[in-house]
């Protein structure tokens, strides 16, 4: 109990000193999990939105695949991107092992299917009710895509949030591919994870309480930015 | 809007954010050590002092000395710092780096509830203590983790003539994590456990554990350090890491570990100029 009152009281020092050491761990973890978001997006959502309109053989054996690998373990996703990036692996000549790029595409890797299997989800219902009207337009599936994109874009906004909360969350497959080296790929994920095992369980806390603040302040900024859109589009 | 933003914005973005830290560079290397050099504080103290010195910043990825031997081994690091003797002159002969250098030591303590249901304290026997631990069948926590501590301790299981793993799952438990995750489970399970004393020193979440075994000089630990092999491994920064291993070697940097402390204690003792004991 004194525990909880002491990390709930450093949580509180700590957002309030602005701790510089402390901001530059937040900056980065943003910086990082951003990054792998947009990235994944770029990705993730064509692809769900294809799946949600096109019908092809082995269609579904794809979406079977993908809502399987949203379960994709961090801690094996991470060794696979370290033997791949390590200097002994294919892609080591790119010198990316221990830098916050190797943890961005450890995310990435992470939310994609996320992304896509949440994605055709929610499209496909859409694309039920509108299938009718878009064919009459003759408009293909391909066609279709960036359509039904652009219509879902205020239920995707949720299906984003679910694959930042999800990268800003992981801490298994950015431990082993950015080494937790301070001030270069320290994440507040890693940073809480070292807190603990040195016993600091407040202060662990403490860091997981700014974490969370700081995820909830994403989630109510992609709302108010939400709220503001729809009542532009009318 | 949105897509307009999206096709502008986005990809220049994300082509920063993968390649900016391979940029914008500042003089670096990597050194790959372990948990008790970087959870006790000592890195925090003396890389500083080395980067003002030399302009070259040092990351360092903390893991038990196995590991940190292996990210070697691959050339993930340029320097090696890690506390495992053997493993490491095995690294040597390998021809993954070298030569080694002995940089400093401390030592081992075994921990345990204050209860000490083995009754193994004031034994000041290391070995002695671990028979009372089996014949008690009291609860051990090992690191399990081919750290060096992990292989400090096999030893002493071997001086004492017991194989632990008879014990596996029941009062011999490997945690196959860091020291301070070890003595996390130690404190809660009221267990016994081999920890490095910087380790110790600096950990926060003692509850009911103390110092049971200190001072036999079989818990002596040694640190060594090596460059990785540039022939083997043609981008490690070979200059740079052997400007760092002499800094290390070298009296300034042997006087910055000695003046590191915590609560007035010293943790690690400087021992580049005076020949290793053999162990």
């Amino acid at each position: 109990m004194q525990d909880l009152a002491s990390a709930f009281t450093k949580a509180f020092g700590l957002i309030l000193s602005l701790d510089p050491a402390v901001l530059a761990i937040v900056a980065l973890s943003l910086r990082v999990s951003l990054s792998a978001l947009v990235l994944a997006a770029l990705i993730g959502l064509p692809m769900g939105a294809l799946l949600a309109v096109a019908r092809f053989p082995g269609r579904g054996g794809v979406i079977t695949l993908i809502n399987a690998l949203m379960g994709l373990p961090p801690v094996v996703v991470g060794l696979l991107i370290y033997l791949l990036l390590s200097r002994s692996g294919p892609l080591g000549s790119f010198g990316l092992l221990f830098t916050p790029g190797a943890m961005i595409i450890a995310q990435a890797v992470l939310i994609t299917p996320i992304l896509a299997a949440l994605t055709r989800q929610v499209l496909e219902g859409m694309w039920e009710e509108y299938a009718e009207q878009l064919r009459s337009f003759g408009a293909g599936p391909w066609r279709a895509v960036p359509t039904l994109l652009w219509d879902g874009r205020f239920l995707l906004l949720t299906v984003l949030l679910a694959g930042f909360g999800r990268a800003a969350a992981e801490v298994g497959a950015v431990m082993v591919v950015g080494g937790n080296i301070e001030g270069f790929t320290r994440l507040m994920t890693t940073a809480i994870a070292l807190e603990t095992s040195k016993g600091d369980l407040p202060l662990a806390l403490a860091l997981g309480m700014v974490l969370m603040a700081i995820v909830l302040g994403v989630n109510a900024l992609a709302q108010g930015v939400r709220g503001i859109a729809a009542r532009w589009a009318g | 809007m949105v897509t307009r933003i999206a096709r502008r914005g986005v990809l220049p973005l994300l082509l920063a954010a993968v390649t900016r830290p391979a940029l914008a560079q500042q003089r670096s290397i990597t050194l790959a050590s372990t948990t008790s050099t970087e959870q006790s504080g000592l890195f925090g103290h003396i890389l500083p002092i080395f980067t003002r010195e030399t302009g070259i910043a040092v990351r360092v990825v903390a893991l038990g000395s196995g590991q940190a031997l292996d990210i070697g081994r691959r050339g993930d690091a340029d320097v090696v710092l890690v506390h495992d003797r053997a493993a490491e002159e095995r690294f040597v002969a390998e021809g993954f780096g070298g030569p080694r250098r002995h940089v400093m030591f401390n030592d081992f303590v075994i921990t345990g509830p204050a209860a000490d249901p083995a009754r193994i304290a004031g034994l000041g026997d290391a070995v002695a203590a671990l028979s009372r631990i089996a014949a008690a069948r009291a609860p051990f926590i090992s690191r399990g983790d081919r750290s060096g501590t992990h292989a400090a301790e096999l030893r002493l299981w071997q001086l004492a003539g017991i194989d632990p793993a008879t014990g596996r799952g029941q009062w011999y438990r490997e945690v196959g994590q860091g020291m301070g995750p070890a003595l996390n489970t130690a404190a809660a399970q009221g267990a016994y456990v081999l920890a490095d004393r910087g380790t110790w020193l600096s950990f926060r979440n003692r509850q009911d554990q103390r110092i049971l075994i200190e001072g036999d000089a079989r818990l002596f630990n040694q640190y060594g350090v090596m460059l990785v092999n540039a022939q083997r491994h043609p981008h490690v920064k070979a200059a740079d890491g052997q400007r760092f291993i002499d800094w290390l070697v070298s009296p300034a940097g042997q006087s910055a570990i000695a003046a590191y402390r915590i609560n007035g204690e010293q943790l690690f003792f400087p021992n580049a100029d005076k020949p290793e004991p053999v162990s």
